[in-house]
């Protein structure tokens, strides 16, 4: 079976990923711009994924963080630093603020936790909004370059989207290795029992603080992407509603799973343009289909799949015990 | 000081109507440990629902009977039996999740099917001011503030001498041994929704005269209504009392005195102190850790 299994998600893998980089060539500019929002939102979404969904740490401040990495590019590259550096800062910066945004999770869970971040992600708004020195306060900072790689301007949408698909797939990558790693071993520790963990001789002070800032710097690389894709940014994108959004990503995609913020992030992001022919309907439906998704399965769309085929794995597992059963009698 | 007496009379009227709200959002948590992320967008519904009777041509008195039954169905009854109860055994997580996309979709469906734009709500109170102690007082602050409180006061003498009461409470602290006892659990926690819709629909008569009906006006009051309740105490009727009122008074405090534009960062950080200091809140017990 599972020979059989490896080389069928290998070839699937492969042909979604030349699909991305294909049939995107011929897409008008706004579909090109929600491509490129998309793998934008997924990273964010997977930042938080490792924070909720493997450390078990709730935080509403994804979005603060992706307006932070946004703040950081829009105003680095606006005055003639090169992308790139802009990242690294964006990058460094947020998982500073992560870490220290972690020092209340050593504390409290939970709800209380949700309340804290809830609180920071107001007081991040608040800041962009009232310190127009530096943010341009309601009236935001435009014209943001696009980058130049290697003499080639991405100045066009099709490059740009090249340079956010690139971005995610580094990202998918560094997580993939995170989260198989003894690193990603004590986050999921943590997750499933916090003093067990620490039995265990897990450090779960260092992982806490680490989960909330690997999770932040990745909301912050998002935000570095947004700034460029845009080229205007302005408080508003970055209020208290896109880190709920980011956490209905999550939970929706599948919080703990690898694959989960990047079908979230599909939802979110590709959803309302399929369902724009509703006009004015869609974020009901949007809304209605959540809940009722929730109440089918709290653990996402990928719980539904991992449902059903641990239910097809115990199946198979109960007929081959028939069968040896048999076997064994008939051997009597 | 005249200006102080001012905020503190308008700072307790808004902090009476948070506390309205923070009580239902404790009583939920308390009896089924429902964080209710929909409870703003449950406070801007009903003042709608009458609107909506009104159109339709009923008075104003009998707009707000229809209203305050109406939500007690939609936001009480359906909301439980439709969301909380086939959520609840997934846990605390799914559920807030879930009250999320709800208010999403309350929010969307009034812009909708009702209005974009801030429509007027007639007031309960008469407009005008009255003089106490040589200040200019509005009659508006002086009823949000003594309906609330009547409201509340009517709430504690309810949990505290009846027998209902002493059922509720019974059934919200150790279910398993109220049931034992022949406490009607299930029924108790229904009427704790209904409770709580009740109290949302008043918050909303009171305050929306004030500040217009507006399908966003319900993200600001849920965000002040959860740091009341965490403020005063998470599992206590009386600390979200206590931490409505005092948030209310911050609120128009830091208006005046901080800056208009940081105002609204004054509650936050005051949230976030009482959080990593007094987790429990400063009224409120101490949970025990499930391990």
């Amino acid at each position: 079976m599972s020979g059989f299994a490896k080389p069928l998600k290998i070839a699937l893998g492969l042909a979604v990923i030349a699909g991305l980089i294909i049939v995107p060539m011929n897409f008008n500019r706004y579909g090109l711009f929600i491509l490129s929002q998309w793998a934008v939102m997924s990273i964010a979404a997977m930042g938080l994924n490792l924070t909720l969904g493997y450390a078990g740490q709730v935080s509403l401040a994804q979005g603060a963080f992706v307006g932070i990495g946004a703040y950081a590019a829009a105003i680095m590259t606006t005055h003639g630093w090169p992308l790139p550096a802009a990242i690294v800062v964006a990058i460094m910066l947020s998982f500073a603020v992560g870490w220290v945004l972690g020092y209340p999770a050593l504390r409290v869970q939970h709800h209380y936790l949700a309340f804290v971040t809830l609180a920071f992600s107001t007081l991040a708004f608040l800041v962009f909004r009232n310190e127009s020195w530096l943010t341009g306060g309601i009236y935001g900072i435009s014209n943001i370059p696009r980058p130049h790689f290697f003499g080639i301007a991405t100045n066009k949408p099709l490059p740009f989207y090249y340079v956010c698909l690139g971005s995610l797939a580094i990202v998918s990558l560094a997580v993939w290795w995170l989260i198989r790693s003894p690193w990603g071993r004590a986050f999921m520790a943590l997750r499933e029992n916090p003093l067990r963990a620490q039995s265990l001789g897990v450090d779960t002070r260092r992982y806490t603080l680490m989960a909330f800032a690997i999770g932040s710097a990745l909301g912050g690389v998002a935000g570095a992407l947004y700034a460029p894709l845009t080229q205007y940014i302005d408080p508003v994108p970055f209020n208290l509603s896109l880190s709920l959004d980011l956490l209905m990503m999550v939970i929706v995609g599948g919080a703990g799973f690898y694959f989960g913020p990047f079908l979230g992030a599909m939802i979110a992001v590709l959803l309302p343009e399929w369902l724009r022919f509703t006009e004015g309907y869609y974020l009901m439906i949007y809304a209605v289909a959540v809940m009722g998704l929730l109440i089918w399965s709290p653990t996402g769309i990928l719980g539904i799949l991992d449902r059903y085929l641990a239910e097809r794995r115990t199946k198979a597992a109960s007929a081959l015990r028939a069968v040896a059963k048999s076997r064994l009698e008939t051997a009597q | 000081m005249s200006n102080l007496f001012d905020l503190l009379v308008a700072g307790l009227a808004t902090g009476a109507i948070y506390a309205l709200v923070a009580v239902g959002f404790t009583l939920l948590w308390q009896t089924s440990q429902t964080i209710n992320f929909a409870q703003g967008e449950f406070v801007m519904l009903p003042a709608f629902l009458m609107l909506a009777a009104m159109h339709a041509g009923a008075p104003f008195w009998l707009a707000i009977i229809l209203g305050i039954l109406l939500s007690m169905i939609l936001l009480g009854l359906a909301f439980k039996l439709l969301l909380v109860d086939p959520m609840m055994r997934h846990g605390v997580l799914p559920l807030a999740i879930a009250t999320m996309a709800l208010a999403i979709g309350i929010k969307e469906s009034v812009k909708q099917f009702f209005s974009a734009e801030a429509s007027p709500f007639p007031s309960i109170v008469p407009t005008g001011d009255i003089s106490i102690l040589g200040h200019a007082v509005s009659l508006q602050s002086i009823g949000v503030l003594v309906v609330a409180i009547v409201a509340v006061f009517g709430l504690t003498a309810l949990l505290n001498r009846t027998s209902l009461g002493h059922q509720m409470q019974a059934a919200a602290q150790n279910p398993t041994v109220a049931r034992i006892i022949g406490v009607p659990v299930e029924r108790m926690i229904l009427l704790t929704f209904l409770i709580n819709a009740f109290l949302v629909a008043l918050a909303s008569l009171l305050i929306t005269p004030i500040y217009l009906a507006k399908f966003s006006s319900g993200e600001v009051l849920g965000q002040a209504a959860f740091i009341a309740a965490i403020v005063g105490g998470f599992n206590q009727v009386r600390g979200a009392i206590a931490g409505g009122l005092l948030i209310g008074v911050l609120d128009n405090l830091a208006a005046a005195y901080v800056s208009t534009q940081y105002r609204a960062a004054v509650p936050m950080i005051f949230l976030i102190a009482v959080i990593l200091f007094r987790p429990q809140g400063l009224m409120g017990r101490a949970e025990e850790r499930t391990v």
